[in-house]
């Protein structure tokens, strides 16, 4: 007995649909519920509903943290996108017999264990670690200095992990770039400069955007870059919920600080289909 | 003449990149020496990773004793296992769907799929957890099983999905003017085409589950442990040069895979 049309039709797009409806929109819908309650005595929320949780998040003990964790981010973000930009422009002109090889070396780290390479980091950057052990050598100090539990350390680590998250969509954008576009201004007198500014740069915008969004917000919520790396002084808005849900147990304050992140997210969003749309009206 | 001829390679990469070419150089060493020095870490003898002082395997031996470790790993293959499977399933049928029918929601569902694609591990992490305790699951192995499927999930269905592009519906539809049903059309023509990406979105969702601590971290009990919680918990207590050998393996796992889905998409583009 052959299934009707309509059963294969179900089973393809409506499972996919049922599941994301339900673990995806639907628990960040709980999410946004719940930031508006209360925190209860039973431990999770009740009523009555309130803005106390949003109006918390401007509280100067959360504000220092998050102004800190955006900072840090922020930093990421760009030492990820000056290194990246220039290492994807290579990789999109590499001769293409090549460029399987050399985009493989970029997704290999892609997906390797985040954690065991914060943790790598780690070793390099202890006191008794490589690279003391390097500046010791070449007599640019004489003590060991303290690498671990600073912010820069959370700043390295945070690129480290993060890079390939930025160099991927940028190469997605860059190999699409068309050479001769550039022959053309060049031969209509465009400088370098203008050139970049003028054809590369918008063309390559979404890429750009969705590296920045790739990089920017895990850059806030790896928590464990913050404890492995950054030590209880230097915490990242990962920290702060993690904390919140499995710790102080305030899950309606919680729920508030991860919608900031949604928040982001879709303004990120919004921009990338902005610089999209520009490039390509119709798609 | 010989001599040249072997180092050919290595000079066409370093000569493709005419702009980035110091910053190739930098950013590959980058990326890979740290990993590079912790696998040889794994094989130190010292026990705190100060100079070198001999081969070791003593490190790899006292995580095969670890009875705690073996217990993660075991939970880490399983639910690595199940929701690979799972979010392939779903995952092809909907590349398979979203290709083949014009439905209403299918835009919706598309944006859905690359939001989920590209948002943060913790927002997830806290969402399903409110989810899962909203329901009243117990969480554990059944409540990481739906958390890693879910965010597999895209990852399965767009690599299928890209390998569907400009597949012309009109040879499905030629076998079903023959009298094939829609299924056996569909196992007929589209999904031998689509069986390599499929075997990829396995593999790729298999390293992300094995790989992930974040959305883990919030969605299990300390009674089943995964190896990223259980490395965490190590590297929180102190160091030990146990986590460099079971990051080294873990790399080892992830590398292997990787190189094998690539090999697979490559394959499939030919």
């Amino acid at each position: 007995m052959t299934p009707k049309p309509e059963a294969f039709k179900i089973a393809s797009a409506g499972l996919i649909s049922g599941w994301l409806l339900l673990f995806v929109l639907a628990p960040n819908l709980l999410v946004a519920g719940l930031s508006l309650l209360s925190r209860s005595p039973a431990g999770f929320a009740g009523w009555p509903a309130t803005l106390d949780n949003y109006r918390r998040l401007t509280d100067p003990v959360y504000l220092h943290v998050f102004a800190e964790s955006f900072a840090t981010a922020l930093v990421a973000t760009l030492l990820c996108l000056l290194l990246g930009y220039p290492f994807a422009y290579g990789l999109a002109r590499a001769r293409p017999r090549l460029r399987p090889l050399l985009l493989t070396l970029v997704i290999v780290p892609f997906w390797t264990n985040s954690l065991a390479r914060i943790y790598a980091i780690r070793g390099l950057l202890a006191a008794k670690g490589e690279v003391n052990h390097l500046l010791l050598a070449a007599e640019l100090i004489d003590q060991p200095v303290r690498l671990l539990y600073t912010q820069a350390a959370e700043i390295v680590g945070l690129v480290y992990v993060l890079l390939p998250f930025m160099i991927l969509p940028l190469y997605g954008s860059l190999e699409k770039l068309d050479p001769r576009l550039l022959e053309a201004a060049q031969d209509l007198g465009a400088g370098p400069f203008q050139r970049f500014r003028h054809l590369v740069l918008p063309l390559t915008l979404p890429g750009i955007v969705a590296g920045c969004l790739l990089v920017f917000l895990p850059a806030l919520g790896l928590f464990y870059v913050g404890d492995v790396l950054g030590g209880s002084r230097h915490l990242l808005v990962g920290n702060l919920l993690k904390d919140q849900f499995l710790e102080a147990q305030d899950w309606p304050f919680g729920a508030a600080a991860s919608l900031m992140l949604i928040g982001l997210l879709l303004a990120f969003l919004a921009l990338y289909a902005r610089a999209a749309k520009r490039i390509a009206p119709d798609g | 003449m010989k001599n040249s001829a072997r180092f050919e390679p290595v000079k066409n990469i370093v000569a493709a990149m005419p702009l980035g070419r110091l910053d190739g150089v930098l950013i590959y060493t980058f990326l890979y020496l740290p990993m590079a020095v912790l696998i040889l870490e794994s094989f130190n003898a010292s026990k705190y990773g100060i100079g070198w002082q001999g081969f070791t395997l003593d490190w790899y031996e006292s995580l095969a004793a670890d009875a705690e470790i073996l217990a993660a790993a075991r939970n880490s293959l399983t639910v690595a296992a199940l929701s690979a499977t799972l979010a392939t399933i779903i995952g092809s049928l909907g590349a398979v769907g979203l290709q083949r029918y014009r439905f209403r929601g299918r835009k919706f569902l598309m944006g859905l799929l690359f939001v989920t694609l590209m948002s943060p591990d913790i927002v997830m992490a806290v969402s399903l957890l409110v989810l899962f305790i909203g329901l009243r699951l117990e969480l554990g192995l059944f409540t990481l099983w739906l958390a890693h499927t879910s965010f597999c999930l895209p990852f399965v269905t767009l690599t299928v999905h890209a390998r569907l592009q400009g597949f012309d519906n009109a040879l499905v539809e030629a076998a079903r003017d023959l009298g094939a049903g829609e299924w056996t059309a569909i196992r007929r023509i589209v999904l031998p085409l689509a069986l390599p990406a499929i075997a990829a979105g396995w593999l790729m969702s298999f390293t992300l589950s094995l790989d992930d601590a974040v959305v883990s971290f919030f969605v299990t009990c300390p009674d089943f442990e995964v190896l990223p919680l259980r490395i965490y918990s190590m590297v929180r207590l102190g160091v030990k040069p146990e986590v460099n050998s079971l990051a080294s393996l873990l790399f080892a796992v992830s590398l292997s895979f990787v190189l094998l889905a690539q090999w697979l998409l490559r394959k499939n583009r030919e």
